[in-house]
């Protein structure tokens, strides 16, 4: 290869010399031509010209041998290196029987940046091949309508989450999902996932949120409609949701019936929903969940889930204090207990999965908030949604709410919502919801709220 | 006496060898789970009783369209070799799967893992700057690679391999089955090559990319897609333009995967005078390519059929 880089560095060098040398007479004929090429007689530059029309004919030669002999070398080294045709057995011929009347291999239609044969391996010669999957989703929401008690902006880019996920090791991989919002950035996960443990056992640490109930675990671009349904908002921390430092141990029984998979979490207690005052109040949270295929088109997915922990409440003001604003009182340690039970229904026959699916989900959940002077609240909170695919990118979806609050168990929301999804692809969506609020305290909310959410960067896990 | 005793001591021995002989437990077959029908089609010609092996994706689904189940969870959580297509067609559903799988052995790199692509034909591999502007692109090239004859020999070399390394007293056994399936494919292939030959450079339509390397291997013609981009819907400017090329061109075929609708492209095929065709593109996508080879055979059968009665055109 060396010498026939030299050679054709010659050959080029040539050509160089040939193209320059009229180009440079030309450039300096007009300013002082040299007295040579001025006395030149006919025929010295006929014999000028014959001479560079033979160097251009032998260039030429040259060239021509050398871009056959390039091109047998490419050839072979394809052959050498790249593997599939060479590991091909000659027992099975690719050509028809008869080439010379078969036409000439056809060429197909390919994007630009498509190349048809490519090599077997991808080269891992770059750092870079280690860099975690990095994708970026926005979530720009809106609403309009009339609610008194209203959160949403008529218009905002309400969360932007980075994800970043990569395998750590033999052992682990690690998942970091980072959201920026109005009202700042701050850690919505960050755990490593110990994949290789005996036993069955999955361990994760780090920022998670926590297994309980199905809503909990869902980051906002995975939800079916624009908005948290209502008990979640009252009674598991709304968007936020439950999330916290600390570790989650599941352990999958496996047999050839169910998937049955049991989890004990513990968390340090630094969530809206738990709230940790001392080092040894912890918060801690079990889930079962089973799960079975029906057919090959519907399975059926139940879990039901328990909280335990201490938490930190607003307390009325106390009446005639005189000052404005009235100071928030808080109390400290006090004892919650949560519970949840879970069903998701879903439909989605193999050959029509592109076209059809059904999601039929429900969760109930119950709080029991332990006041001052050993008294206790007892709320509990509800929702039924479906959403049901009919077309390639079309959705359509129905959300049934009604909640008490944490605080005010026999404050009851209630509410319904209806969605249309469109789904341009896998990577963006835009989805219109109306909704309606009975508050408690008989002020009604009729809203539209719509979103665009998207995402760039690496495909994530498809959302079940 | 001491002779009694010697056959007594002779007797026992060989009946306590005997009997372990007799019902000394066989070596417990080797669970193999593959995320496609194709995979474990290839495997079980490799790994005949020896193997227990099951498929994850349903041969009729569109193999990007898969959802990460638990009941899978719980497969590959049995498994001891797990065989993936690769090159990103499972990313949506086999990373989850894998996560929480609670097996050691089949994640990524470890010694239960094989990525089926490692050593075959991949085409369509992308080059320069890629954008999700070009539709679902794969960066890695084509996933379907196992639609070449050619592959499908390659991938069951190395699940040979693997198979063989995982139970090497079984070595003898995986070579000599997949010497013959080597026999056997070799020969449907000649059979093949010549039901094919007669249509080298005939010119189609697809409707995903899911043919390059069936239609490369059987020099085949792809002028056009019903998607305008993978995994993007055809647009009606898009449908129009290639009505027009496909007259301009004179192609009257277009060749279909089970899971789209074929609402399209039969509109497609009516404004141009052809026809469409449903071909397999997985073992068990239709009853009669009920493994490896017939998926050829119903595949090849379907497509001369079909090019004849368009070359009569």
């Amino acid at each position: 290869m060396a010498r026939v880089r030299v050679r054709v560095s010659t050959g080029v060098l040539l050509l160089a010399g040939i193209v320059a040398a009229p180009a440079l007479a030309g450039a300096q004929q007009p300013q002082s031509p040299p007295p040579a090429a001025a006395a030149a007689s006919p025929a010295q530059v006929t014999q000028v010209r014959e001479e560079l029309e033979r160097l251009r004919l032998e260039f030429e030669a040259l060239r021509r041998t050398y871009d056959e002999r390039l091109r047998q070398l490419e050839q072979r080294l394809i052959q050498i290196g790249g593997g599939p045709m060479a590991l091909t057995p000659p027992a099975t011929p690719t050509s028809p029987p008869d080439p010379q009347q078969a036409p000439p291999p056809p060429q197909q239609q390919t994007d630009p940046a498509i190349v048809q044969p490519g090599p077997a391996q991808q080269p891992a010669g770059s750092s870079k091949v280690f860099n975690p999957d990095i994708s970026v989703n926005g979530n720009f929401v809106g609403a309009a309508g009339r609610n008194q008690f209203a959160t949403l902006s008529p218009m905002q880019l309400s969360e932007v989450e980075a994800a970043f996920q990569a395998i750590v090791d033999p052992y682990a991989r690690a998942d970091f999902f980072v959201a920026v919002g109005p009202d700042g950035a701050e850690v919505e996960e960050g755990y490593i996932t110990f994949t290789s443990l005996p036993a069955n056992l999955l361990l994760k640490a780090g920022k998670l949120r926590a297994n309980f109930g199905k809503m909990n675990t869902l980051h906002t671009h995975a939800l079916p409609s624009v908005d948290r349904p209502l008990v979640t908002e009252n009674l598991v921390g709304g968007d936020e949701g439950f999330a916290d430092a600390g570790m989650s141990l599941s352990h999958l029984i496996n047999n050839p019936v169910v998937y049955l998979e049991l989890t004990g979490e513990v968390f340090a207690g630094l969530s809206d929903v738990f709230h940790s005052v001392k080092r040894s109040e912890l918060t801690y949270v079990g889930r079962v969940r089973g799960y079975h295929d029906l057919n090959d088109a519907s399975n059926i997915d139940v879990g039901a889930s328990f909280a335990y922990g201490p938490s930190t409440i607003d307390l009325p003001p106390p009446l005639l204090t005189g000052l404005e604003p009235a100071p928030i009182i808080q109390a400290a340690g006090m004892n919650k207990r949560m519970a949840a039970i879970d069903a998701t229904f879903r439909y989605r026959p193999p050959s029509r999965a592109i076209y059809q699916r059904l999601n039929v989900r429900t969760e109930f959940i119950w709080s029991r908030q332990e006041l001052p002077e050993q008294a206790f609240e007892s709320a509990f909170g509800m929702y039924a949604s479906g959403e049901y695919q009919f077309a390639r990118r079309w959705y359509i979806g129905g959300r049934y709410d009604r909640s008490g609050r944490t605080l005010d168990g026999d404050a009851i929301d209630t509410g319904g919502s209806a969605f249309l999804t469109f789904w341009p692809t896998e990577f963006s969506q835009i989805r219109g919801q109306f909704r309606r609020i009975n508050f408690a305290e008989g002020a009604k909310a009729n809203e539209f709220l719509f979103q665009f959410n998207f995402t760039i960067g690496a495909h994530g896990a498809h959302v079940f | 006496m001491r002779t009694q005793i010697l056959r007594f001591s002779l007797c026992a021995a060989t009946l306590a060898v005997g009997r372990a002989a007799l019902f000394a437990a066989p070596p417990a077959p080797l669970h193999v789970v593959t995320t496609t029908a194709d995979l474990a089609s290839l495997a079980r010609e490799v790994g005949g009783d020896r193997i227990e092996v099951a498929a994850l994706a349903n041969p009729t689904q569109d193999p990007h369209q898969v959802d990460p189940k638990p009941s899978f969870i719980l497969q590959v959580n049995r498994a001891d070799l797990l065989i993936a297509v690769g090159r990103e067609l499972e990313i949506g559903w086999l990373p989850p799967l894998t996560t929480s799988a609670r097996n050691a052995k089949v994640q990524p790199g470890g010694p239960g893992y094989l990525d089926a692509s490692t050593n075959v034909k991949i085409l369509e591999i992308p080059t320069g700057q890629i954008t999700r502007a070009m539709g679902d692109v794969h960066p890695q090239g084509n996933p379907h690679y196992w639609l070449d004859p050619a592959n499908g020999r390659i991938i069951a070399r190395a699940i040979k391999d693997k198979f063989s390394e995982l139970r090497p007293a079984d070595k003898a056994y995986f070579e000599q089955r997949y010497a013959q399936f080597d026999t056997r494919l070799a020969a449907a292939e000649k059979k093949w090559d010549a039901m094919l030959a007669p249509y080298r450079g005939a010119k189609l339509v697809t409707y995903h990319r899911s043919w390059p390397n069936f239609m490369e291997r059987w020099g085949l013609n792809v002028m056009g897609y019903v998607e305008p981009k993978p995994g993007i819907p055809a647009s009606p400017s898009h449908i129009i333009e290639l009505i027009e090329d496909m007259k301009r061109q004179n192609v009257k075929l277009i060749v279909m995967e089970p899971y789209f609708s074929s609402k399209t492209p039969d509109s497609i095929a009516a404004r141009v005078g052809g026809s469409v065709i449903v071909l397999a593109p997985s073992v068990g996508a239709v009853k009669e390519a009920g493994d490896y080879i017939q998926l050829f055979d119903y595949n090849i059968g379907k497509l001369t059929d079909a090019l004849k009665l368009a070359a009569g055109r």
